[in-house]
């Protein structure tokens, strides 16, 4: 029997140390709502999106307090919409119609974010997806809930240079349709490589083809539960902090799997996958830097910050992995910038730069993140560093992304507020050194040779 | 059987058991037991009880051990045991 400690520890981590459920994501496939006209594709999907999600919002508060655990977010991802849209969708205004649908539909329901307004183009381009990727900056701007992305790449096909050059001009044009909101528009935007079918984290979220129609997927967070847990073990050996990491990472993703069973159980929906990613906030104490901090850096970015965090994820990961039946989505630790106060100080303080970033993106989920960059970053160098994070994802076989904001009009030593769990961020100096003549190359990477397994 | 976990936390003074018990008689809910322990000064009481017979739903009663709480001067808690067993027993 449950002892009274133990009711006191999950209570505190609860309490003290933010441990939540992050999100519950419901999955749902659109591919049942193409139809021959625009008006006719947002009709069924809004009537689906609210046939299936209607009760979300209630069911994941009556668990929450049930449980007497947090359940921040409720959220949906649906089918790549480049898909859904292809037959009836012919210039990117069609497109940015069927991102107002979804607005509505998402307000409608009660989510705070619905992701999938998305292409999958890793190898190659349909019109659709052109078309979709045109129309990302408008819907960006005349939506509040969408979230977009497009995958450019992956092990399996190599990287596809032509959207890379293509989404550095989006994410360009998309900040400018959102200058007057500090390009709000760019923390709604991810380019992905390697993305996963089934992730339940904004902005990167939407449903794979490969899902079946409706889905529950779950993402927990507690980088606040591990840095308590680590505070006892200062000064001790890597085997101890790696237990300790284990352990933690177990209690919390127990946490996660029986909310996942519950909403599944209670929507009628069956259960997908838990995310094992550690999501920092930036309220204090729910930070990944002060995790690398109470590993024994000074700040986040000092040398030591890759190895670390190296340490975190696998750990996170290990223990995360036999407390749920199924793991999936992007599972790791994220290294936001502007959501994680740990790391905000991290950037001001000039211990952070974007290089190191890049190099704890190569053993960590995702990559860039949440990024303030200045306005006049050429579109070209905000391909160039979408192609770096693309070939690191490429070649070591997992997730990697941008999610970088050049806001317009700003500049280093400017300050962004993007507001709520988006954050602050200040704006980091890039590199001014160009490399248009590499990006404005036609075609594809190819894929790396460890690809070939068959 | 439905079984949950109140806790009350807070100062000690008298009454506190006596208050929450008359509270759960009144609901139909069963004590299966208690524990009670001082953690920095601060009373601790756990109870396993057994919420099968309430005719409210879960939430209300929570939401009404919470207020009970509040005019006492403690914290009460009323969580679905399930949380603490999946976390504490592989």
């Amino acid at each position: 029997m449950i002892n009274i400690n133990e009711v006191i520890e999950t209570q505190r981590m609860i309490q003290k140390d933010n441990l939540d459920v992050r999100t519950i994501t419901v999955g749902i496939s659109l591919l049942d709502c193409s139809a021959d006209t625009v008006d006719e594709v947002c009709a069924k999907i809004k009537s689906k999106i609210i046939r299936i999600a209607g009760n979300l919002a209630k069911t994941a508060e009556d668990i929450s307090s049930e449980f007497g655990v947090p359940i921040v977010n409720k959220r949906i991802s649906v089918t790549p919409v480049s898909i859904v849209g292809a037959s009836a969708c012919r210039t990117p205004k069609d497109f940015v119609k069927i991102a107002i649908a979804l607005d509505e539909a998402a307000e409608e329901v009660g989510v705070n974010f619905l992701g999938g307004y998305s292409a999958v183009v890793s190898k190659g381009m349909t019109e659709s997806d052109r078309l979709l990727m045109q129309s990302i900056p408008e819907a960006m701007a005349v939506t509040s809930r969408i979230c977009s992305s497009v995958n450019v790449g992956s092990t399996k096909t190599g990287i596809n240079m032509d959207a890379v050059r293509i989404m550095g001009e989006i994410v360009k044009e998309t900040a400018y349709a959102t200058r007057e909101r500090d390009s709000l528009g760019c923390a709604k935007l991810v380019v992905l490589c390697n993305a996963p079918d089934d992730n339940p984290f904004m902005a990167g979220a939407f449903h794979g083809v490969t899902e079946t129609d409706a889905i529950i997927n779950v993402g927990v967070s507690g980088p606040g539960v591990v840095k308590y847990a680590l505070e006892s073990v200062r000064g001790a050996s890597f085997e101890v902090l790696c237990e300790t990491i284990k352990k933690t990472a177990f209690k919390i993703t127990r946490v996660g799997q029986l909310v996942a069973q519950e909403a599944s159980r209670r929507l009628g929906i069956p259960f997908g996958i838990i995310d094992l990613s550690l999501a920092p906030t930036p309220a204090i104490g729910d930070s990944v830097a002060d995790i690398l901090h109470e590993i024994g850096v000074e700040k986040a970015g000092a040398p030591g910050t890759t190895a670390a965090l190296a340490l975190l994820n696998d750990k996170v990961k290990k223990g995360g992995v036999m407390a749920s039946s199924y793991v999936g989505g992007l599972s790791g630790a994220f290294i936001p910038v502007s959501e994680d106060q740990g790391m905000i100080e991290a950037a001001e303080c000039g211990a952070l730069t974007i290089e190191k970033l890049e190099a704890m993106t190569c053993v960590c989920s995702v990559g860039l993140d949440m990024i303030a960059i200045p306005g006049d970053t050429p579109a070209s160098t905000i391909s160039g560093i979408i192609a770096d994070e693309a070939a690191i994802g490429m070649v070591n076989q997992k997730t990697t992304a941008v999610r970088i904001i050049p806001v317009a009009g700003k500049d280093v030593g400017d300050s962004v507020e993007f507001g709520g769990l988006l954050g602050h961020a200040p704006v980091m100096p890039v590199n001014r050194f160009g490399c248009s003549d590499f990006i404005s190359r036609e075609g594809r990477i190819p894929a790396p040779i460890h690809s070939f397994k068959n | 059987m439905n079984r949950s976990i109140i806790t009350v936390v807070g100062k000690d003074t008298v009454g506190i058991i006596a208050k929450v018990c008359t509270y759960l008689a009144e609901r139909q809910i069963n004590i299966l037991d208690i524990t009670q322990t001082i953690v920095q000064g601060y009373f601790n009481m756990m109870m396993i009880v057994d919420t099968s017979h309430i005719s409210e739903d879960f939430r209300t009663v929570a939401s009404e051990l919470e207020a009970l709480g509040n005019s006492i001067g403690v914290q009460v808690k009323c969580q679905r045991e399930e949380i603490f067993e999946k976390m504490h027993r592989i």
